[in-house]
């Protein structure tokens, strides 16, 4: 695969219901080894992309690439199994079960035959606790601990190891620091530097700027379901961003510069500003 | 100290402190004989007639939904046998098939109105529940213009349904019922499915995306808790040569009770097979065991409800003990570490 393909792109994609345009023609693309940090408040429609992204729904118009392939995902198992991986706010974990079985939840190791196939516990456990010490947790040494005992960013951190270990190639995180403290939002941000340097493509959404400027490689910010920004680290300040996204006077002036752009030209979103 | 607390962090640990107590309670204030207690068959009897239902029910409750339909499933399965094989004189094996059928059908329904809709299914079963009273009274009526039918069972329906043990007064049917408890154990805890069960109950919307086929399992669990009733009510209808419309409403109450105290959270995703039997058992003790004690009988259901609110608070506490309890053994986690860092 060369450098410059990306592993998954978005050409143009609309996502309506019914009446209701939810996504206005979003292109994004996100490469290996690359941070994409998706930045939006609350109802600029960045869970509708995700879900897009990961197959719960289908765009509307517009296409998805992976490889520069089309792919068209009709569910979230055809996506995973392409290797988009999505994490969700609390995990995606199971807190009443063990650290084990929930790491192989879906697709439990079995050993013996026939209808006797039993659940490996002992390969589950031992597996569990050595990936997600990989990723520097080394506070999860029992595998038949129950996950509720653990912080919110081990939990983050255990479902992002899990991703990494069957295979993800695209990791998308949603809000994965919103419910979490200074101390563990840096320890889920390592954790994300960690699927970086192992050549994963990561997309992060997030609405803190702090966040995201930690990890980030390449931003967008989405305002009423279009991307309203688009730019590389370093091209804009930490303030900026902030009064991008967090509706100070810039916010404000791009959401009518857009509405005006729309009415004009013929409900036309206008090319992201680089 | 550590095995103590290993212990109370098993799922079944308080449903076991609940039978220590209420045998406890029973000896101390009832003076019961403990000795001709645990040889009398009527509470085992009991015992076997809830637990059968009770297991698939704790099974279906850890994946987080609930059927009370079984209420109706109980007299449905009697009634269908007594009518085919009593009324109309088909031979046994059809009356079999028949109440196996009927338990299937609704668990079907039940089943895929579950996946299907998005009505909670505590008011799809309550719905199904009222509807097969109707269908069993009404059809009953109409078939055999009685709401009793009597049926005579062969020998070998009988030895393997209905039949006494022992010379005594032991029903088969608790074969059944550890038959049950031993397979259902195996699939909860052993296998894939039951990690399954156990993450539906966690998060449903997780599952599915993990690719657990959350739907099927869902009309499976359904089916099984609805069969396993009606096969309960053919064993009753075989035993006892007769089958009653009746409304089955204390059987709801009494599997669930048996359930909750037995470990099983009311919003899924936690419990045990071994901890819905022996709260089943527990359960069984109170209300039959009662006759052995020279308290009066009508007491036994403030004792039920005082065991119940003990049962569920115990429950709560050795779940937050199972959650947080588990640094102290940090030595021995240490340990375990090296010995996978060697493995490698």
């Amino acid at each position: 695969m060369s450098e410059n393909t990306p592993v998954l792109e978005m050409r143009n994609v609309d996502k309506s219901f019914g009446p209701i345009d939810v996504l206005h023609e979003i292109s994004l693309k996100v490469h290996e080894g690359e941070v994409l940090c998706l930045l939006g408040d609350n109802g600029a429609g960045k869970s509708t992309l995700i879900k897009t992204l990961s197959g719960v729904h289908q765009p509307t118009r517009g296409e998805m690439l992976m490889d520069s392939k089309l792919v068209n995902f009709q569910n979230p198992r055809e996506a995973h199994d392409m290797g988009i991986a999505t994490v969700h706010q609390f995990g995606g974990t199971y807190p009443l079960m063990s650290v084990g079985r929930n790491f192989f939840a879906g697709v439990e190791p079995t050993k013996g035959f026939g209808p006797f196939k039993i659940f490996d516990r002992k390969k589950a456990n031992r597996i569990a606790v050595e990936q997600v010490q990989k990723f520097g947790i080394t506070r999860i040494t029992d595998g038949d601990r129950l996950v509720g005992g653990l912080s919110g960013g081990e939990r983050q951190s255990l479902a992002i190891a899990r991703a990494v270990y069957f295979g993800a190639r695209v990791l998308i995180l949603d809000e994965p620091t919103a419910a979490l403290g200074v101390k563990q939002a840096a320890h889920v941000l390592r954790i994300v530097n960690e699927a970086k340097k192992r050549g994963l493509a990561v997309i992060f959404i997030t609405h803190q700027v702090m966040h995201a400027m930690a990890v980030g490689d390449h931003f967008a910010v989405l305002i009423r379901g279009a991307i309203a920004a688009d730019f590389r680290k370093g091209d804009k300040s930490r303030e900026e961003i902030a009064d991008l996204m967090a509706g100070g006077e810039s916010m404000a002036d791009l959401e009518a510069s857009i509405e005006g752009y729309m009415e004009t030209h013929g409900g036309h979103v206008p090319p992201p500003a680089h | 100290m550590e095995m103590m607390s290993a212990l109370l962090r098993r799922p079944a640990a308080a449903s076991i402190l609940s039978l220590v107590g209420v045998l406890a309670f029973y000896v101390i204030f009832g003076g019961v004989d403990l000795g001709k207690l645990l040889n009398a068959a009527s509470w085992v009897n009991y015992a076997a007639r809830i637990g059968i239902v009770a297991i698939p029910v704790g099974l279906l409750m850890v994946s987080g939904e609930i059927d009370i339909s079984i209420g109706a499933m109980i007299p449905a399965g009697a009634m269908s046998a007594a009518i085919i094989t009593g009324y109309y004189e088909f031979p046994m094996i059809f009356g079999i098939l028949g109440a196996i059928g009927i338990g299937v059908m609704v668990g079907l329904i039940n089943g895929i109105l579950a996946v299907r809709t998005t009505v909670p299914t505590l008011i799809i079963t309550l719905a199904t529940l009222v509807a097969m009273q109707g269908v069993v009274l009404a059809g009953s009526k109409l078939l055999t213009g009685s709401a009793s039918v009597p049926l005579t069972a062969p020998g070998w329906a009988k030895t393997i349904f209905g039949q006494l043990m022992f010379g005594g007064s032991h029903q088969v049917i608790i074969v059944w019922w550890v038959i049950f408890a031993v397979v259902f154990w195996f699939v909860l805890h052993q296998t894939r499915y039951g990690n399954w069960i156990f993450a539906m109950g966690g998060d449903k919307e997780s599952a599915r995306n993990a690719g657990i086929p959350v739907n099927r399992m869902t009309i499976v669990l359904f089916v099984l808790t609805a069969t396993s009733a009606s096969f309960v009510g053919m064993c009753h209808a075989i035993l006892f040569n007769s089958a009653q419309v009746s409304g089955g409403m204390n059987d709801i109450f009494n599997i669930i009770v048996s359930v909750v105290v037995g470990g099983v959270l009311l919003t899924g995703g936690f419990g045990s097979v071994p901890g819905v039997f022996v709260g089943t058992l527990t359960f069984a003790i109170v209300i039959k065991g009662i006759d052995f004690t020279t308290i009066d009988r009508n007491w036994s259901n403030l004792i039920i409800g005082v065991m119940l609110l003990t049962a569920v608070a115990m429950n709560e506490s050795f779940r937050k003990l199972a959650l947080t309890a588990v640094l102290g053994k940090k030595e021995n986690a240490g340990d375990s570490v090296v010995a996978v860092a060697k493995n490698n």
